[in-house]
């Protein structure tokens, strides 16, 4: 394959010109293979990986925290509202309005030129960043499973004596967990998706080691297509493995 | 070890089908467009060398400048919106020439680049330096302009000359030959690419680099409106600015380096110059 490359490039420094396959074929090469250029590639999809996974834990965590809170708050007997929760309370929504209510890429943008505005870790910031915006919207999804759980559940657990905590640990929470997966996952793929947002702010993931090749080789399609591809593979692979995880949490049900 | 190899071989194959339909859509569109732009007779009255000529351009009747305008004061926005620079000013001198309407698309310099290959525009012009590898995707006109890769670093720094460079953490503007060059000599580990110049500065200033490698001009610029920075006496390169051209438009290539000619006799384009690079 290298001697072919180096044949075609001979020929187009001597003026030739390629046909359409022998075309693809050095540009293919170009843009994986030369210079081991593949290697950005794989080095791309760890960072991508990474910064996923930093953000998915921060998300969750977070979103369950403030889902919590909200729920907690919002079912507390009328006229016997507890006011440390009600601060508590008030603090997510702000959290979540803020954060909902502004585009990913100036928070990112924000995090990395005026919060974080001395540090050299760029992956850090930007999975930092992803994950306090995923966690706004996993604390939606999460508020609408808990309410999704039937109220019966919650008076018949208070009813045998569990207090609050116990009922909703043992019994809410299990079922809301089942009910929220779907929408999760979703949430799950947008993040990682999202992550070709940090080549802005100079985190190197997959998006900003295209963007390094395409600049050497001044030819957009293989990189382009060949980093959509890996995105679509990892989705493909994060999908089959989430409808795994459903179906093993459905064997419960009869 | 079998497995793996068919398997990343069917891989490779399924993105050259995918390639193989684009291109041929892609072939398609172009062809398409080709038909619809007519060409366009040059103004007679501009007398000079491309009279006869009939330029074949994106628009007719238009010449499409893709550039980048963060890059004084070669090509930078004005408070009303509005580009002008060197680059923009020449480019209006030849599109007068040549008796076509001047149009500016704003866009990252990598895009840029890229642009007059895929045929969404007529000329690249954003101070783009000639190299063997640009050479041989697109055509240049002669060089209108030199320009020296400096090293902007903040007041105080221990970066003294270029070789201090090492084990440091430089900004660059994507796409560039600060960027390409850094990224040769000391890793793509140790170089942050940033969309545009400005941003590279803000993070020089912000003290997430240690240096921003940029052309001599901008840095300059640059320089001037961050109190605290500075520019190394020693520069990175020297190189030669020239006009971005499709390789197959060599009626166009012919027409500007004829402008260009006539602007440089004239003395037309010094005057340019001399407006926005104040002599010292």
């Amino acid at each position: 394959m290298a001697a072919q490359y180096e044949l075609l490039s001979q020929l187009l420094k001597s003026g030739g010109r390629l046909d359409m396959g022998q075309e693809l074929f050095y540009k293919f090469y170009q843009a994986f293979v030369l210079k081991d250029r593949w290697l950005q590639y794989i080095g791309g999809v760890g960072t991508t990986l990474l910064v996923t996974a930093i953000a998915l834990a921060m998300g969750v965590l977070l979103g369950s925290v403030v889902a919590l809170v909200r729920v907690a708050h919002d079912q507390q007997r009328p006229g016997r509202r507890n006011p440390v929760l009600g601060v508590f309370n008030a603090v997510c929504q702000v959290y979540t309005t803020v954060i909902r209510g502004t585009p990913m890429m100036v928070q990112l943008l924000i995090m990395s030129m005026v919060i974080f505005n001395n540090s050299r870790n760029f992956t850090m910031v930007g999975a930092l960043a992803l994950g306090i915006n995923s966690g706004a919207y996993v604390s939606e999804i999460i508020r609408g499973g808990l309410m999704a759980v039937d109220p019966g559940q919650m008076e018949a657990g208070r009813s045998l004596g569990l207090n609050y905590i116990t009922t909703m640990v043992v019994i809410i929470i299990p079922q809301a967990i089942r009910a929220v997966l779907p929408a999760l996952g979703n949430e799950f793929i947008m993040l990682l998706k999202d992550t070709s947002l940090i080549t802005v702010i100079g985190g190197k993931e997959l998006l900003y080691a295209a963007q390094g090749i395409m600049n050497r080789t001044y030819e957009a399609m293989f990189p382009l297509f060949g980093v959509a591809l890996i995105y679509l593979v990892l989705v493909m692979i994060f999908t089959w493995l989430l409808a795994k995880f459903e179906r093993r949490l459905a064997q419960s049900d009869r | 070890m079998k497995k793996i190899s068919r398997r990343s071989f069917l891989a490779a194959a399924a993105v050259s089908a995918a390639a193989l339909a684009l291109t041929a859509c892609g072939g398609s569109a172009s062809t398409a467009s080709s038909a619809a732009a007519s060409s366009v007779a040059a103004s007679s009255e501009a007398a000079s060398t491309s009279t006869a000529a009939e330029l074949t351009t994106v628009e007719a009747g238009k010449l499409t400048m893709a550039t980048n305008a963060t890059f004084p004061p070669y090509e930078m926005t004005t408070d009303a919106g509005t580009i002008e620079g060197i680059d923009v000013d020449t480019a209006q001198a030849i599109a007068e020439k040549l008796g076509l309407e001047l149009q500016i698309d704003d866009m990252d310099f990598d895009a840029a680049l890229l642009s007059v290959q895929q045929g969404k525009a007529d000329i690249a012009m954003a101070g783009i330096t000639v190299t063997d590898e640009r050479m041989a995707v697109m055509s240049f006109s002669d060089s209108y302009a030199t320009g020296i890769q400096s090293v902007i670093v903040p007041e105080g720094s221990d970066i003294a000359s270029v070789d201090d460079l090492a084990g440091k953490k430089i900004g660059t503007q994507r796409g560039t030959t600060g960027y390409l060059y850094c990224s040769d000599d000391f890793g793509e580990d140790a170089v942050v690419a940033y969309d545009n110049g400005l941003t590279a500065v803000q993070a020089l200033n912000n003290g997430q680099v240690d240096a921003v490698v940029i052309d001599n001009e901008p840095a300059k610029a640059y320089v001037e409106s961050n109190p605290g920075l500075k520019i190394l006496d020693t520069s990175y390169a020297e190189e030669d600015y020239a006009i971005g051209m499709n390789k197959s438009n060599t009626a166009l290539l012919e027409a500007v380096n004829a402008a260009l000619e006539e602007l440089k006799a004239d003395g037309t384009l010094q005057a340019i110059v001399d407006k926005y690079i104040k002599a010292e």
